[in-house]
């Protein structure tokens, strides 16, 4: 089975939420959505529900229109970043609790409760109620439930926010082998980079109202179309700057002259923007056919492993992470450093022009 | 600003003759420096909300003493501590302007004119939000009202503390970058003890320049983010921080060498008085692991997945019943999922009973 959206916009008090939005979900498929709050995650959501209707376009699935259809209709089940259960029943019986109302048999309901809960790993907590269980049982319970209904289409909307760091990073790894068993069309939204690259599948990178790319979510990481697909898949924040070429030199915003070299040598001359992630600054050690620029560092934290030193140059704030621990003060000028062969690079229109690696 | 001592520090929702084990905070005593910033980091029922809450005095302890620069303050109502609070969610008086919402808390306890336009301009400059001063807060962003929330808390100087719960967790990841860089500015400009309570290891660890983490009830360990890292006290430590975390297998160790399933890993360090019974385990951070084309000598292991975070790929990997993960080195590709583990001896730590045991060099 496939869900399509097919050029839907959808209107909320004279605003358009959603602008000709068009993606088509495959069965036993992971699709991300991501983006920062308000840039149509939840909306999608509920349009591929049929909880909101759309002011044009259709919603098709398996090619059939069900733009008007009841959502009761249809074969949906959601979990929400706020999880809900019931709180007087059983963590048995709120998993159980759509299969009572399809009217199953006491034993069906039994055998997929019980691989439900294997599956979450909640065999030990069937007998207790949601409040004696940490927030991660809980919507792991939610999760479970949203399993045992056999839907064709399971919508997670920011499922693991509420949650503990730790637990997130656990069910992330979890999710992708549960999805993969279900074979149902999984739907996840989500604010964080780091989520999307974890979970696989595809990634819709959503921006105010619109899709901006979907794809293979390591294609989209490693080749956004656009500077602003490669902002919302970038944590740290995209570093950028302005570039010149004009022959063989590039003069980057600012003043600072380099060769122009790596992905720069094959670009028509004009103005560009390149943009970088944090881990492709590097401390200029003397490397070779790196491009460097002094910055005055305006802070630095250190997680231990790493340390995220945040600079400015000329009027532009960088974030570089480096290896190991470098603890650099506040207002001391330090050089970094830019392999011009590892950056993006977009016209002044924000479209990608070059990229490393191939296609 | 105060320097804070906890003094057998202990409390429990069920009263003090509760079973000492179902203490929601098992026995602490700490000295947290004047002007230091401290982070209380660990999951959900740790008791890092209940440590902040004695420390504010909204909890008052089942047994033990707070003092504040030596004053014991344990019978002090929150108020008369002079602390100052930021939340999870912004606390802002909507019907005012950005600067009055600043200036509120210096108003309240009857500073001068002309000092509160000095000390809100300061701050507002800080946060950068001069702009917005004249501005109804009634409008702004979720994220700018927080910023206004910080702002409140940090705008007065002669407070003992200013204590912070989860102030991030609501904001976007783009803009939790910017506020905490903003904080960690504060904090340097500003001379203030903070203490900051989260569950999220990169908020403390980049925002603390000791964090202490609890586990249980307990403070299992409390150190820079070098020491956390480098040097778990506890297996918890070594699980909670890193991510991946520590990789934590059961070994036999003997003198420089540990033995994982019938396979000798080197250590560079000796350890040769382990306690008597009990329960052994090498740990060591995915960081320090590497996978590679099986060869002898190395630990075999199965590659059951990768995990490619953009920047740096892990591969999830068994070991006979344990799992690990390790770094896939830049350009490596896997041929099929047997691969050999390679570690950093200087790396591996040995653990008795989850405690780190100090080997000899």
């Amino acid at each position: 089975m496939s869900v399509a959206l097919d050029h839907v916009t959808r209107m909320v008090d004279g605003v358009a939420t959603i602008r000709d939005v068009s993606l088509t979900l495959e069965r036993g498929a992971l699709s991300v959505l991501l983006g920062p709050t308000l840039s149509g995650k939840t909306s999608i959501m509920r349009l591929l529900a049929g909880l909101d209707k759309p002011a044009e376009g259709r919603v098709l699935v398996d090619g059939k229109d069900v733009t008007g259809f009841d959502v009761r209709k249809r074969s949906v089940a959601m979990v929400y970043q706020q999880f809900i259960n019931y709180p007087s029943l059983t963590v048995y019986e709120n998993i159980a609790s759509p299969l009572r109302v399809q009217g199953k048999l006491r034993a069906e309901i039994e055998t997929r409760v019980r691989d439900a809960a294997k599956l979450l790993k909640l065999e030990p907590y069937l007998d207790r109620t949601p409040l004696q269980l940490s927030g991660g049982q809980q919507q792991r319970t939610a999760i479970a439930r949203a399993l045992v209904k056999g839907a064709d289409l399971v919508l997670l909307d920011e499922p693991l926010a509420n949650l503990d760091y730790k637990l997130r990073e656990e069910l992330r790894t979890e999710l992708p082998r549960i999805f993969e068993a279900s074979g149902a069309i999984f739907v996840y939204a989500t604010t964080e980079p780091s989520e999307a690259l974890l979970l696989g599948g595809r990634t819709v990178c959503m921006w105010e109202g619109e899709a901006l790319q979907a794809g293979e979510t390591p294609k989209v990481y490693r080749h956004p179309d656009t500077m602003r697909v490669a902002q919302v898949f970038s944590d740290p924040p995209l570093n950028v700057v302005g570039i010149e070429k004009t022959g063989n030199a590039v003069r980057y915003e600012a003043g600072m002259e380099a060769a122009a070299s790596g992905l720069y040598a094959a670009l028509p001359d004009g103005a560009y923007r390149v943009g970088f992630r944090a881990h492709q600054l590097e401390l200029a050690n003397g490397h070779v056919g790196r491009h460097v620029f002094p910055a005055e560092v305006t802070v630095t934290e250190i997680t231990g492993s790493e340390s995220f030193v945040h600079i400015k140059r000329a009027q532009a704030d960088w974030v570089a992470v480096l290896e190991g621990v470098h603890e650099f003060l506040p207002g001391e000028t330090i050089e970094v450093a830019l392999d011009p062969g590892d950056v993006f690079v977009f016209d002044t229109g924000g479209r990608l022009v070059a990229a490393p690696g191939a296609a | 600003m105060a320097r804070i001592d906890l003094v057998d520090l202990a409390h429990s929702y069920a009263g003090n003759d509760a079973d000492p084990e179902s203490f929601a905070l098992k026995p602490i005593s700490m000295t947290w420096r004047q002007g230091g910033a401290y982070a209380l980091l660990g999951p959900s029922g740790c008791g890092k909300t209940t440590l902040l809450n004695l420390i504010s005095g909204i909890v008052t302890p089942s047994r033990g003493k707070i003092l504040f620069d030596g004053v014991d303050v344990t019978s002090f109502s929150t108020r008369k501590r002079n602390i100052s609070q930021v939340f999870q969610f912004p606390v802002i008086y909507d019907t005012m302007t950005v600067g009055q919402n600043l200036a509120f808390p210096l108003k309240n306890r009857g500073v001068a004119g002309p000092e509160i336009a000095a000390r809100v301009a300061e701050i507002a400059e800080l946060l950068d939000l001069t702009p917005y001063l004249d501005r109804k807060a009634t409008r702004l962003t979720a994220d700018a009202k927080q910023k206004i929330s910080l702002g409140r808390g940090l705008v007065r100087s002669d407070v003992a503390a200013v204590l912070f719960d989860e102030p991030l967790t609501v904001i976007d990841p783009e803009l939790k970058w910017e506020l905490r860089s903003k904080l960690k500015a504060l904090h340097r400009a500003l001379d203030l003890t903070m203490i900051y309570v989260t569950h999220d290891q990169t908020e403390a660890l980049t925002f603390a320049d000791t964090v202490v983490v609890m586990h249980d009830g307990r403070v299992v360990q409390s150190g820079t983010p070098e020491e956390l890292f480098d040097k778990p006290a506890h297996t918890f430590v070594g699980y909670f921080i890193g991510s991946p975390g520590m990789n934590i297998v059961p070994a036999e160790v003997r003198g420089r060498e540990a033995r994982i399933g019938g396979h000798v890993i080197a250590l560079s360090r000796g350890y040769d008085k382990l306690p008597a019974g009990a329960a052994i385990e090498v740990g060591v951070r995915p960081e320090f692991v590497s996978v590679a084309p099986p060869a002898p000598g190395l630990l075999a292991a199965n590659i059951e997945r990768i995990d490619d975070l953009g920047r740096v790929r892990f591969a999830r990997v068994r070991v006979g019943d344990a799992k690990l993960a390790a770094r896939v080195p830049p350009g490596f590709s896997i041929p099929d999922s047997s691969a050999g583990l390679v570690f950093d001896a200087a790396r591996v730590h040995v653990y008795a009973d989850s405690r780190l045991v100090e080997g000899v060099l």
